[in-house]
């Protein structure tokens, strides 16, 4: 339980952040050379989109560098951040009922923030069994003594689910900062911006790959942008960039191949469950705000089952 | 000041969006913003949402019996939204109803716009209730009043009648086209109108 100290960086995460910087770059002149090529009014929206994608791509790896550069503190407020915006997103789009008030209220100002602190804590015990277990056994009684029993299972599932994928599962990026691996020189920091760096590169360029090749849907009904073609091309070049990122990690390259392939296949689970749920509901984006990506859990959603696998392997084998 | 921080507040906390189905008119013409009515945060929501050029010159109505009460109520709706209190007419007597809308008329001059909940009070379910007739008697006073609905989606869940605190979760507040009070047409099909086009935003 040890406070978290900062200003952090060390040389690891200023070549990871040099290299981002070095993709927008390359992105931005890549997106101002298609903008000047397209022609047909679809292939101009689509690079409107693009480029409206880059833009935002900027303004959230400043927000993101600024935060880990800051060490603790700073990414944990980062991410109770988009813990919160995420809920919020969430639960306007599911069906809870009049009598959900008080549950939600719960949601909103008591877990969340909870989790939050116990991740600024670093207090693991409690942060790995708040909601999963806390949340879990209180929220029902507290709807059933509202006394509203239509779609009663229905409705608390669904505010426990939100507090699991978009409270529980994004706050296990921060408490990355509670591992502390012998000989590595990359830092807390450093093993979660490893995490977000290849999770964003496998949405990235699995939505190019899908873009350029996509053909055949995996999920037609789900989500006819996530193609064969995208999906085998994206993870394919994230691992092999993830693989070649290992001096960036405590990974011998083997195992940053493997960690890699587990972020990638978890971040498409992520992606493509959320879908679901939007489908179901009958929306495309989550929110607007961010420009061109939707609301902020369309861009976590490659984070949600990641960040916990991600977390709980590197603590199995790594932490001592 | 006061009041921008708090629309501001007010607007963070619904998390809404504004949309205009069509473009927002010259600032100076008198309209009359009618909405449907689920939360406290109502007004201070259509008012947040408005061109600062309209805003300067709004003023909401408000119920006497609730932001009349209390000095902290009395003073947020008469110092710092300059809101026009009214007695409510289902509560009281014809007089009352009457004086009411003088009051209004008064309140408007020739160059303030308001802001109304036809409904006349807060719907606890969320479903639009029946229009109070003081929409209609105002336009017969004042038939160049150009009436714009506005659609208020999801506050009933943030705020619920009865309830103290918001659930942060995302609203829209959803401009419609300006309306105005036909020659010769009569009072519930006036209503009626008026209503439909507030219903029709929903899926706007």
């Amino acid at each position: 339980m040890t406070a978290l100290s900062l200003p952090y960086i060390n040389p690891i995460l200023a070549r990871l952040m040099a290299g981002v910087v070095g993709l927008l770059i390359i992105g931005t002149i890549v997106g101002a050379v298609l903008a000047r090529r397209a022609t047909s009014e679809t292939g101009k929206a689509t690079v409107a989109n693009l480029n409206a994608r880059i833009r935002a791509w900027w303004v959230m790896v400043a927000v993101f560098a600024i935060a880990v550069a800051t060490g603790g503190v700073g990414s944990i407020i980062l991410f109770a951040a988009m813990s919160f915006l995420a809920l919020r997103e969430f639960m306007t789009l599911t069906q809870t009922s009049r009598a959900d008030h008080g549950v939600l209220l719960w949601a909103f100002f008591i877990f969340a923030p909870i989790q939050y602190v116990l991740v600024w804590m670093q207090w693991y015990g409690l942060f790995a069994i708040l909601i999963p277990v806390y949340a879990f056994v209180t929220l029902p009684g507290r709807m059933a003594l509202s006394g509203d029993t239509t779609r009663f299972l229905e409705r608390s599932a669904t505010v426990q689910w939100g507090l699991m994928a978009c409270v529980y599962c994004v706050s296990y990026a921060p408490a990355l900062l509670m591992l502390v691996v012998p000989d590595y020189a990359g830092g807390r920091t450093g093993l979660l911006f490893y995490l977000v760096l290849i999770a964003q590169l496998n949405d990235v360029l699995q939505y190019t790959f899908g873009k350029l090749f996509g053909k055949r849907p995996i999920a037609p009904t789900v989500s006819p942008n996530k193609t064969w073609e995208g999906f085998i091309g994206g993870t394919l070049t994230t691992v092999a960039i993830g693989t070649a990122l290992w001096w960036a990690t405590p990974f011998p390259p083997l195992v940053a191949a493997a960690m890699s392939l587990v972020i990638t296949l978890m971040g498409f689970a992520g992606g493509l469950t959320m879908s679901a749920i939007k489908r179901d509901r009958g929306v495309k984006d989550y929110g607007t705000l961010i420009e061109g990506h939707g609301g902020v859990l369309d861009r976590v959603d490659s984070l949600l089952f990641a960040a916990p696998v991600y977390f709980h392997l590197i603590r199995f084998f790594y932490v001592p | 000041m006061i009041e921008r921080a708090l629309a501001r507040l007010a607007r963070m906390i619904a998390g809404a969006s504004v949309r205009w189905t069509v473009p927002p008119g010259a600032p100076e013409v008198q309209r009359v913003y009618f909405g449907n009515h689920t939360s406290h945060l109502d007004f201070i929501l259509i008012w947040s949402a408005l061109p600062p050029a309209a805003r300067v010159h709004t003023r909401p109505i408000a119920g006497a019996d609730y932001w009349g009460r209390g000095r902290m109520r009395r003073y947020l709706a008469t110092k710092v939204f300059h809101a026009v209190l009214i007695e409510r007419a289902a509560k009281s007597a014809p007089s009352t109803a009457r004086e009411s809308i003088d009051a209004i008329a008064d309140a408007m001059g020739s160059g303030t716009s308001i802001i109304v909940f036809p409904e006349g009070t807060r719907s606890r379910d969320g479903t639009l209730l029946p229009f109070k007739s003081g929409l209609y008697h105002l336009c017969q006073r004042k038939p160049a009043l150009e009436l714009v609905p506005v659609y208020l989606d999801n506050m009933t869940r943030i705020l619920p009648k009865g309830e103290v605190l918001p659930v942060p979760m995302l609203s829209r507040v959803v401009f419609g086209a300006p309306l105005h009070l036909e020659p010769g047409e009569e009072k519930p099909a006036f209503l009626g109108r008026m209503r439909d086009a507030l219903l029709a935003l929903r899926d706007a």
